[in-house]
């Protein structure tokens, strides 16, 4: 706090929206704001990625003293006083399996939601009732309607998906052929392992899809609260440090378990060695291998947040490994909030139950044990798997 | 009043909209979960962002590149935001939407 106190007043709080300590005091005793949801729509300072949250309400309570007064209990958003938490149980509690059903049954403040309800609904639903609920795509954003990412003038950027990141000549030239076709003005390669097109007009989005899909292309799903990438080093194919086929292991678990809805994005990687060349250790999944097997690690983050993953346990097989890696994150889905990242979600679970050794963190937790997935799961048929939508 | 015929309300998905394209510019059509329409300029105030394809809540839109909440009977951006985006009438016939094209000459290019 003191921090905070010797601050000047044209220091940036907040990054995104350029947000200086001056003008968030400034509201404060301008408008009488008390609440951070306040702040919020009178300066736009934690409006956006919400990273200097604790910031702002250290500012909060500089200059509001004994009179702020932080909520205990986040609702989820302005239409209800209830948590996520609330929420996610009640809906299983009470057989909520529609949006309507469950914005009247737990007394909704507004009719039809707001831009932050409606989607987290959307995935509690899809998620708790698998082969009953009917996705509701006017509850979900734009980007996954038309699978695409919207940029900052109204065009979209496609991004096919490239298993384990890797690809081929007919691959790159039917991407190239989709370039030259619709006149495409950015081709980029991403963080993700896999090639990015720029500056796509929104009516061109079904005709570049159907291209790409006469190539054999799926969507990346660059941008969806789902399973994303499993980032991959070469392994025992080719490298000479390679203990594992780590290039094999990455694209098995990514056709396994894409299209999966998720609470956030789950981005994973897998290393052939502890040289970790495909940087596994700052993943929401990720698998080092080693010579005896596989070393499973979750809980990392590399965006918002710089963080380590925790190690959840060894296993000696790709089969064993596999089925761990889809137990966890299926249990992410039952329990995550939305746009809770997995490592939040961890840090969460451990306030309830902290780790005494993070030596031997999977064990501790309870979390690592032995698995088994149901036959018809480890056949490829996961009946918790919802298909995303065509929309 | 010039009344032109732009489309069936079964044309626009509930909690949605669909776009008129005008030599003046684009105008977004919304209707809402209780089936009433209304027809804006498909511009966000803020940043330019196309608001057909906001997510729909209530009566109002939110636009889908900095989440600005916009009314769609008035066209102003609520809360503390500040903003208004035109809003042009329209006419229902029955499962028939029409517009008044009077107002047109006013959209932005």
């Amino acid at each position: 706090m003191a921090a905070v106190a010797a601050l000047p007043d044209d220091a940036e709080i907040c990054g995104c929206n350029g947000v200086c300590k001056g003008k968030i005091v400034g509201a404060i005793k301008a408008k009488g704001l008390t609440s951070l949801e306040q702040v919020r729509a009178h300066t736009k300072a934690s409006a956006s990625c919400g990273t200097c949250t604790h910031l702002v309400e250290q500012v909060m309570a500089l200059t509001l003293g004994d009179a702020y007064n932080p909520t205990a209990v986040q609702p989820m958003c302005g239409c209800t006083s209830l948590s996520h938490n609330d929420v996610r149980r009640l809906i299983k509690a009470k057989g909520l399996k529609a949006i309507p059903e469950v914005m009247q049954q737990l007394e909704w403040a507004s009719s039809g939601g707001c831009h932050k309800c409606r989607p987290a609904l959307n995935y509690y639903l899809v998620a708790d009732w698998p082969n009953e609920y009917a996705d509701d795509y006017q509850s979900r954003f734009i980007n996954e309607r038309v699978h695409a990412n919207i940029q900052k003038d109204g065009t979209y950027s496609v991004v096919p998906r490239m298993w384990g990141g890797v690809t081929s000549a007919s691959e790159l030239r039917a991407i190239a052929d989709v370039v030259d076709k619709f006149a495409i003005p950015t081709v980029k390669v991403t963080g993700g392992q896999r090639i990015d097109l720029l500056g796509v007009a929104k009516e061109d989005l079904p005709g570049v899809w159907s291209e790409l899909g006469k190539a054999g292309f799926v969507s990346g799903h660059a941008y969806a609260k789902g399973v994303r990438t499993v980032k991959t080093c070469v392994g025992s194919d080719w490298c000479r440090f390679g203990t594992q086929d780590s290039t094999g292991l990455g694209i098995r678990i990514e056709k396994f378990m894409w299209g999966s809805w998720t609470p956030a994005k789950v981005k994973m990687g897998v290393s052939g060695c502890p040289r970790n060349c495909a940087e596994a250790t700052c993943k929401d999944v990720g698998i080092i291998c080693v010579d005896s097997g596989y070393e499973i690690h979750f809980a990392g983050a590399a965006g918002l947040d710089i963080k380590g993953t925790e190690v959840l346990g060894s296993v000696k097989s790709e089969d064993e490994a596999l089925e761990h890696v889809v137990a966890l994150v299926q249990m992410y889905r039952e329990q995550g909030h939305y746009l809770e990242r997995i490592y939040k979600w961890t840090k969460r679970r451990d306030r309830r139950n902290p780790p005494a050794d993070h030596g031997r963190y999977g064990e501790a937790q309870g979390l690592f044990r032995p698995l088994r997935l149901q036959p018809e799961v480890r056949a490829g048929r996961p009946v918790v798997r919802a298909r995303l939508g065509q929309g | 009043m010039t009344v032109v015929v732009i489309g069936k309300l079964s044309d626009i998905p509930r909690q949605g909209a669909r776009c008129v394209v005008t030599p003046c510019g684009r105008i977004a059509v919304f209707r809402t979960a209780e089936d009433h329409v209304f027809a804006l300029e498909d511009r966000c105030p803020h940043k330019g962002g196309p608001l057909s394809q906001g997510i729909v809540h209530g009566g109002a839109v939110t636009c889908p590149l900095h989440n600005m909440v916009i009314s769609l009977e008035t066209g102003y951006a609520t809360g503390a935001d500040e903003g208004q985006v035109r809003t042009f009438r329209l006419q229902i016939d029955g499962e028939t939407i029409l517009i008044d094209t009077t107002s047109l000459e006013t959209l932005a290019a």
